[in-house]
């Protein structure tokens, strides 16, 4: 049985839902409905009521299936829920599944001119005129399609409560305030809105009403969100090769890039470059880091694949790169549209011999903000690759947040000898090499190219190398080599985020989770808690490991690692490190290509606690 | 000892001996064509007075692109992966387009697995200097043929080559270099003149240098060996490469009276000239159909045909293209780095 969460039950009691529940909207890919689907979102927002959207879409650029779904929720839950009481039915292929996956008491709107009649007793029908209410308007042949797509709008605006001048609103920010698109789309919205007014009765209990839960929110992108970071993080050199996730990521560094312009002159200082492929795009992010930019690529799974001996070989030239993998599913191609967290273990270890990565793993559209800048902080100061996974779920997705703090530290470029550092270093010690652990946290000190003095160059190469950067074949300089850079890994495990903990000794059950799910651990706890069985959670932010999860995973009975991946990665590495704990560590993997549910946490755990 | 030495060694404009514009000492094969390019190179930075300092080296994996550690030893210096060093010098320069880069690659490195970022390199203009130490065999790997062998050449352990070479001076002007020429290690005075004019030129100076591989590939009947390059090379010009005067004291050379006909000059974007003294049939290297139709002629007929093969006023740099800032991007201060927390609020604002 499932386990319906307490606000439903309690709402549906009084025989009225307001502001929690959930609809989906299905049409055609490419017919233009994301503008209708965001307009809906933020006129919710502007409400005042706590909303998430999200695309689950397909791999074709017009014509396959593609569901929206926007779930409200007055207790401020933004997981994806697996079933959604509202169908806007407006593809005709998927119509018989959208309303057979609704539950009893679903409500379904759908256009009248299919005549499909009513199958189901046991749910609401709203039939709507689609092309009526456009033909009444003078609309080019193609916009028609997207505008056809602002019926459903004002549809939703009139049955459950949306405000006709907040539409307005959200169309204007849509359209950038541009007056003749925001008329086209309005007077259509406004012609549904008045017709189902006149005509439709309703018999649902699903309302919308104004709130108070969002004032000086924002809503945004976890993709947008890591490029103002990353221009904020003192980014100089972005290459990177379309691929879906991670594409709008560079897109909107470009739509930003004028916020990082020289006054004077207005030329850029950031350039950004789209490569030929994602070798040539890590090629060029490795050869700028080591000329002293902060560079960085936007990438996704198959893309990691192609930068792997790049990322071998900065790690071990030892040059700072940041690298973002907006995780889609599956090996090769996979499911190129859909979300993942099964680029884990491949970044962590990323490069043939022995290597191991700095990994961010943000949770939220804050900390794709945060990561944006910090990541290149990491980079500079351990001078080697930093990796942040974010994935699609994060990084296509509209997320209500707080506003970002501003960058609460100064931009940090660790060990760099200019002409005056390395005179004063030679004056001291007598001696600069490269890679000579002079502090013993394995970092050594580099120069920039460029750098005005005699002594400043030295040899960067994949090859075998001894601490002063000469070429070496040699068995004891090799393995000298590599345990320094196991001691610098060790100093990366002090200076990555910690992961965030809630912990109450009395609990005995722990949940370890990451990144996106996030939203769906924090409500299933909720659940449980309800039902009886109290957690404890840590969010991992970071690998490698912090020494907070050896301690949480020591002080519970029961851990259950909870991912998006099918393997249940991060329970591999947690019973890695951690081998004693192997025995109550369990591994939750979903690895479905969706969004994490908070239901299928609840149903999982509680299995294995009410045995 | 060394102190008295230096005191009567003949010095440039900075004060250097040729001493000091070496590096380690060469492991390649004794006698390698690389390591006389590698003398050329320090030849010329000697000459040109070149701050060490701003220059960079790169190269991809080979034998050609080991050498990097063997010249300009105050330069620093990436050794990258295989096929992959036009990526990296195009991530070093648009961080500093101070810095003057030199590429070193190989035929493997260049017209195999790296042909693709070759071509890419061309394409964006990226200001360097790419030299391709051409021997048509990979040595490192012990003698197969590479893409620019000759066509139904034998070699012990791989028997015939069956498919047709790559020709990378006619796939660089096709793919948009500005500036083309082919080369013979053996003709250091050749190879001296166009190094200095592609360091003069703004964007990439691409040098095919055919350079024997005297372990895997120097039997007389191949057009990589030291026997066919002496006696097949045919100059298309002899070259000249002027700086002029107010450039003071880094050469004595002044330029030489131009002949009609006879002679072409071509101005370079610092300033400097190349002169082209006309040697057999009329040949303008500024003629890209002229350029191709040679390239494609010496190309069927193994016409080991040297000199400046392309030349064209250079389109703007991938920094100029980006329009970036003129102050490198790796010497912005901090306030250029970081938007004040005004735009922050801004942005923020906007998105509520």
């Amino acid at each position: 049985m499932e386990l319906q969460l307490q606000s439903d039950r309690q709402a549906l009691d009084q025989g009225r839902i307001v502001n929690e529940f959930a609809f989906t909207v299905a049409t055609k890919n490419g017919s233009g409905s994301q503008t209708s689907n965001n307009v809906l979102v933020r006129a919710l927002f502007k409400m005042g009521i706590p909303v998430n959207g999200k695309n689950l879409f397909p791999s074709n650029i017009k014509g396959l299936p593609t569901w929206y779904t926007i779930r409200v929720s007055a207790q401020g839950y933004t997981a994806r829920r697996a079933t959604t009481e509202i169908a806007v039915a407006m593809n005709e292929t998927t119509a018989a599944e959208d309303i057979s996956s609704l539950p009893a008491g679903g409500v379904c709107i759908l256009p009248q001119e299919w005549n499909w009649g009513k199958s189901r007793a046991d749910i609401t029908y709203y039939e709507v005129p689609v092309r009526d209410i456009v033909k009444q308007f003078d609309i080019p042949a193609e916009r028609r399609e997207q505008v056809s797509n602002m019926v459903y709008v004002g549809v939703v605006a009139q049955l459950f409560g949306i405000p006709l001048s907040l539409i307005r609103e959200a169309l204007s920010d849509n359209f950038g305030g541009k007056e003749k698109p925001i008329a086209m789309n309005f007077q259509v919205v406004e012609a549904a809105y008045h017709w189902t007014a006149d005509n439709l009765e309703k018999s649902d209990p699903f309302y919308f009403e104004p709130m108070n839960a969002t004032a000086g929110k924002i809503i945004i992108t976890g993709n947008e969100a890591a490029a103002l970071g990353a221009l904020f993080g003192g980014m100089t050199v972005t290459a990177w090769y379309p691929i879906t996730p991670s594409t709008s990521l560079v897109d909107a560094i470009l739509q930003f890039q004028h916020i990082r312009q020289e006054p004077e002159t207005g030329r850029n200082t950031v350039a950004v470059v789209q490569a030929e492929d994602e070798i040539a795009a890590a090629g060029i992010i490795v050869g700028a880091g080591w000329a002293g930019a902060r560079a960085m690529t936007a990438t996704s799974g198959p893309g990691i694949s192609l930068m792997a001996e790049f990322a071998g070989l900065a790690y071990f030239a030892e040059v700072p790169i940041v690298i973002w993998d907006v995780t889609r599913m599956g090996p090769s191609t996979g499911l190129p549209t859909r979300t993942s967290q099964g680029d884990l273990i491949f970044t962590y270890f990323l490069g043939h011999g022995d290597t191991r990565h700095v990994v961010l793993l943000p949770g939220s559209v804050e900390e794709c903000f945060e990561y944006g800048w910090r990541a290149f902080d990491l980079a500079d100061q351990l001078q080697t690759p930093v990796f942040v996974l974010s994935d699609l779920d994060l990084g296509m997705n509209n997320w209500m947040a707080e506003p970002f703090t501003y960058p609460d530290e100064p931009i940090k470029r660790g060990k760099v000898l200019d002409k005056e550092a390395l005179e004063a270093m030679l004056a001291q010690r007598g001696e600069w090499y490269r890679f000579r652990d002079y502090d013993g946290d394995g970092i050594g000190y580099r120069t920039l190219p460029g750098t005005d003095h005699p002594r400043a160059a030295y040899f960067t190469r994949g090859t075998g190398h001894n601490d002063r950067a000469l070429y070496s074949e040699r068995s004891d300089d090799w393995v000298q080599n590599m345990a320094r850079l196991h001691r610098k890994f060790e100093t990366a495990r002090t200076l990555v985020p910690r992961p965030v903990v809630d912990y109450d000794p009395a609990k005995k059950i722990g949940i370890v989770s990451f990144g996106s799910n996030d939203p769906a651990v924090r409500e299933a706890r909720d659940v449980l808690a309800a039902a009886g069985i109290e957690t404890n959670y840590l969010r991992v932010r970071a690998l490698p490991l912090t020494s907070e999860v050896r301690e949480f995973v020591h002080s519970h009975e029961h851990v259950y690692v909870v991912e998006n991946n099918f393997d249940g990665q991060l329970a591999l590495l947690i019973r890695m490190e951690l081998p004693e704990d192997t025995t109550h560590t369990h591994s939750l993997a979903l690895g479905d290509s969706l969004p994490m549910t908070s239901q299928w946490i609840v149903d999982n755990i509680m299995q294995r606690e009410r045995k | 000892m060394a102190t008295a030495n230096r005191a009567n060694a003949r010095t440039n404009i900075l004060g250097l001996t040729r001493e000091d514009y070496k590096a380690g000492k060469s492991t390649l094969c004794p006698g390698c064509g690389h390591d006389s390019i590698s003398n050329q190179i320090i030849s010329i930075a000697y000459e040109l007075g070149l701050d060490q300092h701003r220059v960079i080296k790169l190269s991809g994996i080979g034998c050609s692109s080991k050498t990097p550690a063997y010249f300009l030893g105050r330069s620093h210096a990436f050794n990258a992966i295989h096929g992959r060093m036009p990526s990296v010098a195009t991530g070093a320069t648009l961080a500093n387009h101070e810095l003057i880069a030199i590429g070193v690659s190989g035929d493997g490195d260049s017209g195999s697995i790296g042909l693709g970022q070759f071509k890419h390199l061309l394409r964006r203009n990226v200001p360097m200097v790419y030299i391709i130490e051409n021997n048509g065999v990979y040595g490192l790997t012990k003698g197969q043929f590479s893409a620019t062998a000759d066509e139904g050449q034998f070699l012990k352990y791989y028997g015939r080559n069956e498919l047709p070479p790559i020709d990378l001076c006619l796939e660089a002007v096709i793919g948009g270099a500005t500036f083309v020429a082919r080369s013979f290690s053996g003709d250091s005075k050749q190879v001296q003149t166009l190094l200095k004019a592609g360091l003069a030129h703004k964007g990439t100076a691409v040098i095919d240098i055919i350079s024997p591989c005297v372990t895997f590939n120097n039997s007389p009947d191949s057009t990589k060996s030291y026997v066919y390059g002496k006696e097949h090379q045919i100059l298309l010009h002899e070259l000249e490469h002027f700086t002029p005067d107010f450039i003071e004291g880094r050469t004595e050379i002044t330029i030489g009276d131009y002949e009609p006909g006879k002679t072409i000059q071509v101005r370079m974007h610092d300033g400097s000239y190349i002169k082209l003294q006309k040697v057999g049939e009329d040949y303008d290297p500024r003629n890209r159909s002229q350029a191709v139709e040679l390239l494609d002629r010496a190309h069927r007929d193994q016409l080991f045909i040297t000199g400046l093969l392309y030349y064209e006023e250079p389109r703007p740099t991938l920094h100029e293209t980006l329009k970036l800032s003129e102050t490198p991007l790796t010497r912005l201060p901090d306030e250029l780095l970081r938007p004040a927390p005004e735009v922050l609020d801004r942005l923020m604002r906007d998105l509520q």
